[in-house]
């Protein structure tokens, strides 16, 4: 699949980037751009929507960092994401942590299921992979249905967001948005630096022709692990965020709806480009909000949004603004 | 016989019954994804929605053109069919030159948005569908009643598995089929038409799924989420039984519905993940399924 997009998506002229800290001008530029609006975002539009849009944007950019770098399809990320969000909840609000400490618990629980179940899963290939990691999740599901710390239909709820460092407070809208750009921030960056390392080659490599990666002395099998484990991480960071966020921590993240979701997001932005998850989840976290009072009908819109991304319009968002540039995004 | 390991006789045989019953949907279900699986090399998404669909069409059937069971079940597989081979021809049949996660995420955007179109219409409370009138009552096999319907639907399914099963391997369409599985190429150079073949194939796999709703019908009620629940628990069966032989789904399907239903009886709340543990303990042990060719 990823080979498919990128072949398209990256064109002739185009240089691999050998700019600033692996950028190239034109990721630069778009970087630039997003900051920007990181920085001026909350003075016209509203906080909370722009900390959920953060949120779904840097688990959207966790989810890419498999499909569109490793070529694995997870359909089971809602796991990570609802349960880093349930660990963080029960830390703030029972355990009384501060937090950036409930956001780091979160995340290590989460990244440490993806560990278990990605060296599970990656015993398969392709479609039998998207099927057993969603398998997975479903359990997840179940248990969190069943667990007594995540309450059940009720789900975590009034958890406090609590003092930073345990002196800042984040009560404030304002602050805590500050708290989300820079976790965002980093966690962009940080997916940003994986791709760009000799350990992000050898992922390219393994998605574009893995037998010929294994044949050069790669342990395939071990790249493909730890990229499972750095994505369930940072997605259990965007859950851990949002919960903290919205004061809940519900069974809405951890069902499969949320898996599709995310694919969703990453679909519509662009399989394998940096900024093509953000942009999507821009773009479905607005429609979400716009349309929310037309109930069932917004499944059907996202299953009409699949069904015409897949059809006509692979490269996404991003993928095909980057390729009336002829720039790499 | 009372007790059996302290669990009351009629309990233990209950929900082995019921184990049975489950294990019928997820046979049907595998197998039509199997076979869909084996000559389009998708999975089919969009195959819990076409299940549910079965039993709304029963439903609608019976509320609208006051025509009944029987006739459902004749009726609901030819026309959830039908839809299956216009999605396949609109739709599926631009992607086959493409990596086939392509075909997954398509079918998953199909289903979104049938289940929505459903839940619009019908709202996601359910609703009832009568047992028809000479299937109802229970027999008194002396260890405990067995009500008749519940019979029915596992003898049923057992049937429609045995008929795919000598369709595939005993028929010169079923020749056909398992050739272009294995080279479309070659069998279309042979002059057989296989792109009518895999449209054909397609619908037949989905009037599998809606015959098993119709199935489904009486005994769970009808509501939109009732396919997308059981599909993702078929994708597991699926993966332990691997997709390579029709019986091994047969066998994988109703033996895993056997194990949940016991599972319900000794330790009940790890009835719902249990299929899951076992999905991943075949994975460590024999990661290509049961039945799966490596």
């Amino acid at each position: 699949m990823a080979s498919e997009t990128t072949a398209g998506a990256i064109p002739a002229g185009a240089h691999e980037g050998h700019g600033i800290w692996g950028f190239t001008k034109a990721q630069l530029t778009a970087l630039a751009l997003l900051v920007a609006f990181l920085a001026i975002g909350p003075f016209f539009l509203y906080p909370v929507f722009l900390m959920k849009l953060l949120c779904f944007a840097l688990f959207a950019c966790a989810f890419n960092l498999l499909i569109g770098y490793v070529g694995l399809l997870s359909f089971g990320h809602a796991a990570y994401f609802g349960m880093g969000g349930y660990i963080a909840g029960h830390a703030a609000k029972v355990w009384g942590l501060t937090p950036e400490v409930a956001v780091i618990a979160g995340a290590l629980v989460a990244g440490f299921q993806g560990w278990i179940f990605g060296w599970i899963a990656i015993r398969r290939q392709g479609i039998y992979f998207a099927m057993i990691t969603l398998a997975l999740a479903q359990m997840i599901y179940f248990l969190c249905v069943q667990a007594p710390f995540t309450g059940g239909e009720d789900g975590i709820q009034a958890i406090p967001r609590g003092n930073l460092f345990g002196s800042i407070s984040l009560a404030n809208d304002m602050a805590m948005y500050w708290f989300v750009a820079g976790v965002f921030l980093c966690g962009f960056l940080m997916i940003h630096r994986i791709i760009h390392s000799p350990y992000g080659q050898v992922l390219k490599a393994i998605r574009e022709n893995e037998p010929r990666a294994t044949s050069l002395g790669y342990r395939t099998d071990d790249y493909k692990l730890v990229a499972f484990i750095l994505s369930a991480t940072l997605a259990g960071v965007a859950g851990a965020t949002k919960s903290l966020v919205f004061g809940i921590a519900t069974l809405t993240d951890v069902h499969w709806s949320m898996s599709g979701e995310v694919v969703l997001m990453t679909l519509v932005g662009g399989l394998g480009t940096v900024f093509g998850p953000v942009v999507g989840a821009a773009v479905i976290v607005t429609m979400q909000n716009y349309l929310a009072e037309m109930g069932a009908w917004v499944t059907v819109i996202q299953g009409g949004i699949f069904v015409a991304v897949v059809l006509a319009f692979r490269r996404g968002v991003v993928g095909e603004i980057g390729n009336l540039f002829r720039v790499k995004l | 016989m009372d007790e059996i390991f302290g669990i009351p006789a009629p309990l233990l045989f209950g929900q082995l019954l019921l184990g049975l019953i489950n294990g019928a949907f997820y046979a049907m279900l595998s197998l039509g994804l199997a076979v869909i699986f084996g000559l389009l090399n998708i999975i089919n998404f969009t195959h819990g929605s076409q299940f549910m669909m079965g039993a709304f069409v029963a439903w609608m059937l019976l509320a609208w053109a006051g025509l009944g069971y029987w006739w459902a079940l004749l009726l609901a597989p030819l026309i959830v069919g039908a839809t299956g081979v216009i999605i396949e021809r609109l739709m599926i049949s631009r992607l086959y030159k493409l990596d086939h996660l392509y075909g997954l995420l398509l079918t998953f955007g199909i289903g979104l948005m049938i289940e929505g179109v459903f839940r619009n219409e019908f709202g996601s409370s359910g609703l009832p569908y009568r047992i028809p009138n000479e299937l109802q009552g229970a027999w008194d096999l002396g260890f405990m009643f067995m009500p008749i319907y519940r019979g029915w639907v596992v003898v049923f399914a057992l049937a429609c598995c045995l008929a795919t099963w000598l369709v595939i391997e005993k028929t010169r369409l079923g020749a056909y089929l398992r050739a272009a599985t294995e080279n479309a190429a070659l069998v279309q150079a042979f002059g057989v038409n296989v792109p009518r073949m895999i449209t054909l194939t397609y619908g037949a796999g989905v009037a599998l799924a809606a015959l098993a709703g119709v199935l489904a019908a009486p005994i769970y009620s009808v509501n939109p989420q009732m396919g997308t629940n059981l599909i993702i628990i078929v994708f597991a069966v699926v993966v332990i039984g691997g997709m390579g032989s029709i019986l091994g789904s047969v066998i994988t399907g109703f033996g895993l519905g056997i194990v949940e239903g016991m599972t319900k009886v000794f330790w009940p709340e790890a009835s719902s993940t249990v299929i899951f543990v076992i999905m991943a303990i075949v994975l460590l042990t024999r990661p290509a399924g049961l039945f799966g060719r490596a």
